[in-house]
């Protein structure tokens, strides 16, 4: 399909998820080419495009575009979702930087040892109870509006909205002392694109499961950090 | 914002997180590319670069006994993954800088980078010519010329003292 950005990577939320969501947000059909593999994997590495042989990989403009936070940019910028100057973008920037953060934070939570699942589920609790959820709470106070940034939607909205249901997939009790981010909760899952994302059928990837994981291991073979 | 430094006061804000005030520096003095593609690219170089860098600071923290497998593993990285990458990049264009044809935020990320890697092992850059030169090239800069003297704000490697300072104020 001339013109579609194809999305490179296994069939799971990993370091991808953030992209369609953003995509999806933005109203913007795309393809997936998933791992199954791990000669899947070997052969973009061996066709050299995969800069540092690693993905998520996209296909975009013409471009091969590895690194998910170059790809969040480039369209987050060409869709408009970046603020409207370079204040604004630092803005974006930082408040996103922290979203990435807490989402490492749960990721690991899945790819850790099985004996140091506990413990860091424990980490991701705290951390999102004690310093990320006041943090953006904090900046809806601060100015009393419907979106993080600039009284409009931008592209950190729809990060945050993504970290957000991953902590009620985790605990759904975290959020209850937060009543303006379940506010932006409610709110942009209710844009029509979001909407749609959010529904049955949609490329929007589920919770792992130890399958998921099983088979993200061995195409990468990877080992627990 | 999230009980941590990096923090820098700019322009009125008070911006944490590395990429957001770097991004925001970049811009402010034109060394960001000149649309989205350049900066894309520029994001992505200076993605790997970042990667890099963090593999290498925590060898000096982990313990001894770690340390030589530590640096084998970051030293087969240098010299598979990322330098041939960025030898690459400038074979393709046969330009002077990484993107673009001038000076952007990225050529001066990359020669922050190839200093550490010479200091890890100065052999590391042998085999990549077009990243020696452009090492000599960016370093010539005045700005850079300048930051690379004695004297300037630029720091030295972090040494065993500074590493026990660290510790106790960050808790680790």
């Amino acid at each position: 399909m001339a013109g579609k950005p194809v999305l490179y990577y296994y069939n799971a939320r990993g370091k991808m998820e953030c992209i369609r969501w953003l995509l999806a947000a933005a109203g913007v059909e795309f393809e997936e080419k998933f791992m199954e593999t791990s000669e899947d994997l070997e052969k973009l590495i061996k066709d050299g495009r995969l800069m540092f042989q690693q993905l998520p990989m996209v296909e975009i403009d013409g471009m091969t575009l590895v690194q998910s936070r170059a790809i969040l940019n480039y369209i987050a910028t060409k869709y408009d979702l970046y603020g409207k100057d370079a204040k604004e973008r630092a803005l974006i920037d930082m408040y996103t930087e922290g979203i990435i953060d807490l989402t490492d934070m749960m990721l690991r939570v899945v790819t850790c040892f099985p004996d140091q699942r506990e413990a860091k589920i424990s980490l991701a609790k705290d951390k999102a109870k004690s310093r990320y959820l006041p943090a953006y709470e904090q900046v809806l106070k601060s100015h009393r509006q419907d979106y993080l940034v600039g009284n409009r939607l931008t592209r950190v909205d729809i990060h945050l909205l993504e970290v957000l249901l991953y902590v009620e997939e985790l605990d759904s009790s975290l959020l209850a002392p937060f009543p303006l981010l379940k506010a932006l909760k409610s709110r942009i899952s209710s844009l029509p694109n979001v909407k749609k994302f959010l529904q049955p059928g949609s490329q929007r990837k589920p919770p792992y499961d130890e399958k998921i994981i099983e088979k993200a291991k061995k195409i990468f073979k990877f080992q627990p950090s | 914002m999230f009980q941590q430094v990096p923090m820098v006061e700019i322009d009125g804000m008070t911006l944490v997180q590395t990429r957001s005030i770097l991004n925001y520096i970049a811009t402010k003095y034109n060394l960001y590319g000149k649309d989205a593609k350049e900066r894309a690219l520029i994001d992505m170089y200076t993605e790997g670069i970042f990667d890099l860098t963090e593999m290498m600071l925590p060898l000096v923290i982990c313990p001894p006994d770690q340390r030589e497998a530590k640096i084998l593993l970051v030293k087969d990285k240098i010299k598979n993954r990322y330098l041939p990458a960025y030898e690459k990049v400038l074979k393709s264009h046969g330009q002077d800088y990484l993107v673009g044809n001038k000076l952007t935020r990225v050529d001066i990320h990359l020669l922050e980078v190839l200093l550490y890697v010479e200091e890890l092992d100065s052999s590391l850059l042998a085999p990549f010519p077009l990243l020696k030169a452009l090492k000599n090239r960016i370093s010539s800069l005045p700005n850079v010329k300048k930051f690379l003297q004695p004297g300037s704000q630029r720091k030295p490697p972090i040494n065993a003292k500074q590493i026990e300072e660290a510790r106790k104020i960050f808790k680790f």
